[in-house]
């Protein structure tokens, strides 16, 4: 296999990930559980949203009486759990549902209206894009700047310089303007920052979302770090691959409440359902309308397995994957097609998969049962983001659409060679001298 | 540094606050963000901090051309030169103090959206930087008051008190606006016409015996900031000028200005205070 490394890399990453996993959940059902790192009791905040957004004094001097109208947006409602030392903590929801608000009131950034939230210990700035960066200085003032903030005296913050540069490999920008940085160079920073400064606990926001394939590798990689130095994490993410991966527990928020709470599998899982619910917010057919068919079938579920049949976000070049995606009958249906598509960043169809091609007929399904449809292949896909749209056509009727999804999920294949094609194909590759004729 | 060894036990999270944290890392991030301002304002042009250097000594140049050789209400005054320079050297601080800080909080939006800290120190940085800039004008002052032929005398180490008495004004001012900046975006505006009418309402152009009527004048000391310039006059440049109690009347009737001074910083610090905690929400 050309990707031989790669491919062992990733299982003992596997391997070395179950082993944490085992010891911290003992650690989380011992009887005599430690005082919490951190503590979250009934937790309320609304938010008053102002129908005038910024009114003036002179406005406020000529009607001193009117009442402003506002309206209220309750972003977190009865919010409880503890996160134990050590813990890695995933809080999972979809837009909207209170997550980065949560995150805010455990950094002190909002008040709380009711509720009590205790922490023990040193609590990193939460990271996220572009956190508390001056944009006018170069990173080296920036990197001072935001020690100070989190409480290390000026002289401590100078020499933490050179060992965050250098995690963040940004080292001959130092004299750069952050302006001058590109999104993913300051993630790099924020994220060098945060995990040089020595904070017991540490807040991240989605993180994974931005930053290329390597960067979201390294993240990784500092995550297993971190957790084996015992420190203690709260992620948001909607990356549920990296829930099951990381996290010891995770909660699922929705409309500010706390729907969920415990094994991450079970929790993703759940998120996934909320997600899948026909016109939910996450539901591509809600935001893009780019659901279409009839609807005698439809596609519940999509994922992408390894080799082992663990489900990924992100594959290596040349390693064997699986696609699946679970499809429910709403009415009996007589040989469909089932076609998944990998589409690249620039809207190209790289790969289609179809069972048109492969066989005769798919069988029979009644109203109500299940098939799971899964196409195994090695991965010869360049290095990028893909995205998937399934489409489950009526054989021989014309093709009539029964259900067509677009989007309906992304993947990353990581792989350090990316020579420039569509594909990488496995080849043999001579160069030979021979005789000059 | 390592994270303290002996660790208090759990804390509870409060939310923003004006001043919450160690005096410590107040007084750290106060430096540290206002010589970080100072770096980015003058580091980045060609004649950097000159320019800063420049600015009131060329309104000066400007000023003292008008007022002795076109318009000569000032003939007479003794050291007019060293009051005009002194008065627009204390103006401009408190100037730039209060208008940096207006829009402070709202500059510093990404920090305070995102970290914890206590939110006073954006408006005292602001402040901070213009007393960097106070400190080498100052210096400008000296060598041209020694130039002009004052001559240096024992009230001068009274002084200090004075740029004490502006610095804590400034800072009273800079907190109100700062915090009602967030709110009311017309702050902006509306203090830059006041501060036009305090350097007009200051005896800065005009020495304070060129005021024809007595109640004028004694009206004119009630503004903090012309009695503090009147007096630095009287303690810093010419010892037989009117200090400024002489011109209101009585020592007793400087309560009036002083008392306006802690009235607006303690209205500063009251709705600062009151506002903090939803800084982050109201941006």
């Amino acid at each position: 296999m050309e990707s031989f490394t790669t491919t062992s890399r990733l299982e003992g990453r596997l391997l070395a990930f179950s082993d944490l996993t085992t010891t911290a959940s003992h650690r989380v059902r011992e009887p005599s559980a430690p005082v919490p790192a951190v503590s979250v009791e009934d937790v309320a905040k609304t938010f008053r949203l102002p129908h005038q957004r910024f009114s003036t004094l002179k406005e406020r001097l000529l009607h001193p009486t009117a009442a402003r109208s506002h309206d209220k947006l309750t972003a977190l409602h009865g919010v409880s759990f503890d996160v134990a030392p050590g813990e890695f903590f995933g809080v999972v929801g979809r837009n909207g549902s209170g997550k980065s608000t949560l995150l805010k009131c455990l950094a002190g950034i909002y008040r709380l209206d009711r509720g009590r939230i205790a922490v023990d210990g040193r609590i990193s700035p939460f990271i996220e894009l572009g956190v508390g960066f001056h944009q006018e200085l170069a990173a080296h003032d920036n990197i001072v700047l935001n020690g100070v903030m989190l409480g290390l005296s000026p002289r401590a913050a100078r020499e933490r310089v050179d060992e965050v540069l250098e995690f963040a490999e940004l080292k001959e920008f130092e004299d750069l303007k952050l302006k001058n940085y590109s999104s993913g160079m300051q993630v790099r920073l924020a994220f060098s920052v945060m995990i040089q400064l020595d904070a017991d606990i540490l807040l991240i926001d989605e993180i994974l979302a931005v930053g290329d394939a390597a960067f979201q590798q390294k993240c990784f990689d500092v995550f297993f770090r971190l957790r084996d130095e015992g420190k203690t994490i709260v992620l948001v993410t909607h990356d549920m691959a990296a829930v099951e991966r990381f996290c010891h527990r995770a909660v699922l928020l929705e409309k500010g409440e706390v729907v969920d709470l415990g094994e991450p599998k079970k929790v993703a899982d759940h998120y996934l359902a909320l997600n899948f619910e026909p016109g939910a917010p996450g539901d591509p057919a809600a935001f893009g309308g780019e659901r279409g068919g009839d609807g005698s079938a439809r596609v519940v579920e999509t994922w992408m397995e390894d080799e082992h049949g663990a489900r990924q976000s992100a594959f290596a070049q040349g390693a064997r994957c699986t696609f699946g995606a679970r499809v429910r009958f709403a009415a009996e249906v007589v040989d469909l097609n089932f076609e998944v598509a990998f589409v690249n960043a620039h809207r190209q169809n790289v790969f289609v998969a179809s069972s048109a091609g492969e066989r005769e007929a798919t069988g029979r399904f009644a109203a109500g049962e299940e098939c799971v449809f899964s196409v195994r292949f090695d991965n010869a896909l360049a290095p990028g983001r893909y995205a998937l749209s399934t489409l489950i056509t009526r054989a021989g009727s014309g093709d009539a659409v029964v259900d067509r999804f677009e989007n309906i999920a992304t993947f990353v294949v990581t792989g350090a060679r990316a020579a420039g094609g569509l594909v990488d194909l496995p080849r043999e590759l001579a160069i030979e001298r021979v005789a000059p004729r | 540094m390592t994270v303290s060894t002996a660790r208090p036990g759990p804390r509870e999270v409060t939310g923003p606050s004006a001043f919450s944290g160690g005096v410590r890392r107040f007084l750290a991030l106060t430096v540290s963000l206002a010589a970080l301002d100072f770096k980015v304002r003058y580091f980045g042009s060609v004649l950097g901090y000159l320019w800063q250097l420049m600015r009131p000594l060329m309104l000066f140049g400007v000023l003292y051309v008008v007022f002795t050789e076109f318009v000569k209400f000032n003939a007479g005054v003794k050291d007019f030169p060293a009051v005009l320079l002194t008065g627009i050297v204390l103006y401009t601080f408190f100037s730039d103090a209060t208008g940096n800080a207006v829009t402070s909080v709202l500059d510093r939006e990404n920090l305070v959206r995102k970290i914890q800290f206590p939110r006073v120190v954006v408006p005292l940085a602001a402040v901070l930087t213009a007393f960097f800039n106070l400190i080498t004008n100052l210096g400008a002052v000296a060598v041209f008051v020694l130039a002009t032929g004052v001559r240096p005398h024992w009230t001068w180490l009274a002084f200090p008190l004075l740029v004490l008495a502006l610095g804590i004004l400034a800072v009273g001012t800079s907190l109100l606006l700062s915090a009602l900046y967030v709110r009311f975006r017309d702050v902006r505006p509306i203090w830059e016409v006041v501060l036009q009418m305090l350097f007009y309402g200051s005896p800065i152009l005009y020495a304070i015996e060129v005021v024809p009527s007595e109640s004028a004048r004694q009206a004119i000391m009630c503004n903090p900031l012309a009695a503090l310039l009147q007096q630095s006059r009287h303690w810093l440049i010419d010892p037989s000028a009117p200090s400024a109690a002489d011109v209101i009347g009585g020592a007793e009737r400087l309560l009036l200005p002083a008392g306006i001074v802690v009235a607006i910083c303690l209205l500063g610090v009251w709705y600062f205070e009151r506002e903090a905690p939803r800084i982050a929400e109201e941006l």
